[in-house]
This record gives C-alpha cells, structure tokens and sequence, in this order.
C-alpha cells in the first residue's frame, strides 16, 4: 500500500517538476513575500509589535489568496487530465486502490506547496530579521502562519481533486476551479461585508455572521491567524470581527476542512467511470 | 485444461442499446484467443467487463477465479487499451517504473522491459515525443510486467509496421508458451490467423461463430472459386463441358460449393490436353469473416 503511494507521488513529483510547478509556485510566492515584506515593514512601532509579526499580518492577507490559488492550479487536473489523455482506465486495472492514487498525487502536490510556502516565508523572514534583528519574536507568529498555510493548501487540494472529478474535463475542471476560487477568498467576503453593512448591527452581524466567517477554510486561516498575533489592528474589514470569535473555534476549522475536502475527494473520484 | 477467464451469457445495455448480449467463452492458461468483430461489435466493452472497468447487466464473469476488478483478479491480469495514452511529461523509462512499483515489482528490470520491446534507445525520452507505434510499445512493456495470468490486449498491432507485429506475435508465443491466457482483440482476420489458437467472431454485441480457422471454414462453407485458363483455340470446347463457367477477361471462371469440389476437379482434370493452367482459390479470410460478422445485425 505505502509502496503504491509512493509511487504515485515519486511519478507526480517527477510531472510537476517537468511542467515547471513546483518552479511556479515557488518562485510566485517568494516574490510576493518579498514585496510584501519590503512594503508590510514600514508601520512598525505605532503598532506595538515586532516588525516581522506585522509582515506576518501582510502575509496573511496574501496567503489567504494565493495559497488556495497555487493549490487549486496544481490539483485541478488531477483526475480530469488522466480522463481526458485516456490513462485513467489502465491505471484502474492495475491492484491500486483509487483512494492511493489520490493520496500519492496529494502527497507530491503538498510537497511543493510546502517548499513553495517555506521558500516564501522564510525568504519574507530573512529579510525582515536582517533588516531589524529585533524582529525575531515575530518568529513564532511566523510559524503558526506556516502550518495553517499548509493546512490551508491542503483543503483546497482536496477541493481541486473533487472539482477535477466532478467536472470529468480538463477545460471544465479549471473553470470550476477559477469559480470556486472567486467565489471562496473574493466574493464571500465581499458578500459578507455587503451583508453585514445593510443588516446594520441586527441578529445576522452578531448570530450568523461568526459562524459564516467559520465555515469558510480562507475565512478561518485568517480569523485564526489575526486572533492569534496581536496585530489584528494593521488589517482591517472583516480582520476586524477576529476579535469577537474564540480562537479554539477557527482552528477546529482550519484543521477539520483539509478533512472534509480530501473526504469529498475520494468520494467524488470513486464516482469516476473510467 | 485451467480456464484462466471464464464468461457465460455476459449481457450489457448501453441507454437501451444492446453492446452485448448473452455472450459466453473461456480462454485457458496457455491459450491464444482472438476477438474479432466491427467497430462497435463488442469487443472493447466485453474486454472493459472483463478488466471489472465497466458492471455488465446480467452474466458471470470469473478471472482467475475471482470477480473482475477485484484485487484479487487485478494481481493476476494485464491489460492493453486500444489507444495506449500515457503522461506525455515522463520518460518511457519513468513510466514503466511507475507501473512495476504499483505491481510490487523490482524496478531494477525496467530497462530489460523496455529492451524486449524494442524502445530500450528511447527509454529515457518523454512520451511526448514518441510515436504512435512507440506509445504501443510502451503499452505493450506494461502489459509485460509481472508475468500475468491472463493479458486483455485491445487491438495490440494497430500502430504498428509489418515488422513490428511480428515480433509481438512471436512475443505473445512466448507468453503463452509460459502459461499466459491471451484475449486480444483485431479488425482483421488475416492478421491473427496463424498466431491464434481460437477466434471468436462478435457481431451486434453477440458471438456469431467460434472456433479454429479450419472450424469456420467448414461451417462457413463458402464456394470455392477456379480459374481456368484454356490452350489456345480450346476455350469453346472448354465452356461447353463445363457450362457453369463464365469468361471474365481472358480466364473462364467457375464457383462451385465445397461439397462439389473434388467432383468439378475431375471434370477439370478430364480436360486436361486443352488447358494451360488451373488456379482454384479457396474463400479468403475476408471472406469468411464478412460472411459471419454481417450474419445478424448489418
């Protein structure tokens, strides 16, 4: 079993590298980590913080975009591609397990996503510490946004898996993908606050709007990460409510939803018809 | 003899459509069998039941003793698809060590696979630039690994030169000489006819005739067909003992069934001092295969 997963990963591994992604996906997150940290730095001391807990509440708000972005691009193919280029059906002849084959692509796609988001924060880190070597209390900050940025990639891996066997086409599964992504990080958020404006402090801002903020993984990557650092105040519009919902309650969703959405996937790819 | 596959009254509806209907066979270890029929026939979905890649709607299917498409029957089974498709991003060589390690294979001996089909040059170029019939090979090394009970091969040659299908029929004479059961499937008749022990002719999702070469000969009982070709002077004398030959060009020609052959030869024979040459030209393969596929349906 571990053998045949494995294997899987190693040939994903050696397709990603071959289709330049894992160059991609670090090279963009080094470079906006970098603009991030160049620009998120000038704030510092009215704030209270350390230099690089404010670029960590920069990198926040960039993760909350590009990480499901990097993730959907790398996953979206996944299952689809082997439909459509005809290796699905060979491939489900030989004695592997559907859930093995998704767990080996899922392994690979993570590993990139993991050097990509490290090469990127650390890059982000190096410079800021260099610059002001105070900044280095920042560093746990730094850390815990870098195992929800994992977590983060990982639910939305999953997601892309499920979007790449639901939509059975290449061309399908990255329009839904495009969607999905506007709709999750973009729109919901714009959505809410559009909500929260004409309820105008009513049972919707204080009953609902919480557990909406919850329910959606980039929504509760980011209420986690705002709560937890204390600079909540260099963010504002809905960093603002991060205040108003315990911390336990994001990361049971941040850490359930990587769950869910790899669930979702093994269940929607079982469904494939070779 | 083992049967490796056995299928008995395998039926299957496509949105009302029979593609298979009351189908029933058994290949055993060691045994060449050949499916033929149209495009459209059968034969590809029979082989998917049978890979467990599709449910069929009514029937048994036992590979290897186990249901299709358990891992059990999975272990024991290889299979090549009609248009062999891989990830064109990775090597010939980096594709077919994939394979062996979801087989639990040494990969140590991927290199000697490649070697055996002929692509051991461009083991380490991406599939990408490979042709067709190398794209067949690499398909073909995969079926390989492991030494399978029983290979389902959908039409294995196409893509490939003259040359090349010979060494895959000498290759497949190998495996079955090793105790592998062989369902391979093919447009044409004349290709498999001497490297197959049976040939199972599919029609309209039904088994239209079954057996060895010689079996559908006899019961296809096709007239046999002579060229006669008279000495000079002699043609008259000739058409009018034998008034059921026609002229056609410079030759006389004449059909007789398999029953009168022998009979219609002595007729011949008995002419023997006005004739340059006799030609007798049994019914081709062609023939008999298009006298058993358009037998229902077309």
């Amino acid at each position: 079993m571990i053998n045949r997963i494995l294997a899987t990963a190693t040939t994903e591994i050696h397709i990603a590298r071959r289709n330049r992604w894992v160059l991609i996906a670090v090279v963009l997150m080094v470079i906006f980590s970098l603009v991030l940290s160049a620009a998120g730095s000038a704030p510092t001391g009215a704030l209270g913080s350390d230099r690089l807990s404010v670029v960590v509440a920069s990198l926040t708000s960039l993760s909350v975009y590009l990480v499901p972005l990097v993730a959907l691009l790398m996953s979206f193919d996944a299952v689809a591609g082997e439909v459509e280029r005809g290796t699905l059906p060979l491939l489900l002849t030989y004695p592997v397990a559907r859930w093995e084959v998704l767990a080996g692509k899922m392994i690979a796609h993570m590993a990139i996503l993991m050097i990509a988001i490290t090469a990127g924060y650390g890059a982000a880190a190096v410079v800021t510490i260099a610059a002001d070597p105070a900044a280095i209390t920042g560093l746990a900050a730094l850390w815990r946004l870098t195992w929800t940025s994992f977590l983060l990639g990982g639910t939305f891996l999953g997601i892309g898996y499920a979007l790449s066997s639901l939509a059975g086409r290449v061309s399908g599964a990255a329009g839904l993908a495009i969607g999905l992504w506007l709709g999750m990080v973009v729109l919901y958020d714009l959505g809410l606050l559009a909500a929260v404006v004409a309820d105008d402090g009513g049972t919707f801002t204080t009953r609902i709007f919480p557990y909406t903020l919850l329910a959606n993984p980039a929504d509760a990557f980011r209420l986690f990460n705002l709560t937890a650092s204390q600079a909540t105040g260099a963010t504002a519009g809905v960093g603002g409510a991060a205040n108003s919902i315990p911390q336990w309650q994001s990361l049971v969703s941040i850490a359930a939803w990587p769950l869910v959405s790899l669930g979702v996937a093994a269940l929607s790819f079982r469904k494939v018809q070779p | 003899m083992t049967s490796t596959l056995t299928i008995s009254q395998l039926t299957k509806v496509f949105g009302g459509v029979k593609a298979l209907s009351g189908v029933s066979l058994s290949v055993c270890a060691g045994e060449r069998v050949a499916l033929l029929g149209h495009n459209g026939a059968g034969k590809s979905t029979l082989m998917k039941a049978v890979l467990g890649l599709i449910k069929p709607d009514s029937g048994e299917i036992a590979v290897c003793g186990a249901a299709p498409g358990t891992e059990q029957a999975r272990e024991h089974v290889a299979y090549l698809p009609e248009n062999a498709a891989f990830h064109p991003a990775l090597s010939g060589l980096e594709q077919i060590t994939h394979y062996m390690r979801l087989r639990n294979e040494d990969t140590s001996g991927a290199m000697a696979l490649l070697d055996r089909v002929g692509l051991g040059h461009a083991a380490k170029r991406r599939i990408g630039t490979y042709s067709k019939g190398m794209r067949q090979r690499v398909g073909l090394a995969q079926a390989l690994i492991g030494h399978p009970k029983l290979l389902v091969l959908d039409e294995p040659t196409s893509g490939l030169d003259p040359v090349s299908r010979r060494d895959f029929y000498e290759l497949l004479d190998d495996l079955a000489a090793d105790g592998a059961a062989i369902l391979l499937s093919s447009h044409a008749l004349t290709e498999v006819e001497a490297r197959t022990d049976q040939l199972l002719i599919l029609s309209g999702g039904t088994m239209a005739a079954m057996g060895t070469l010689s079996d559908l000969r006899r019961e296809a009982a096709l007239p046999v067909s002579m060229q006669i070709t008279a000495l000079n002077g002699y043609e008259n004398d000739i058409l009018s003992a034998l008034p059921e030959a026609i002229r056609v060009n410079d030759v006389l020609q004449l059909s007789c069934s398999q029953d009168e052959k022998l009979e219609t030869l002595s007729r011949i024979a008995s002419l023997q001092g006005k004739l340059a040459d006799v030609d007798i030209i049994p019914p081709s393969l062609e023939d008999i295969y298009s006298h058993f596929s358009r037998r229902d349906g077309q």
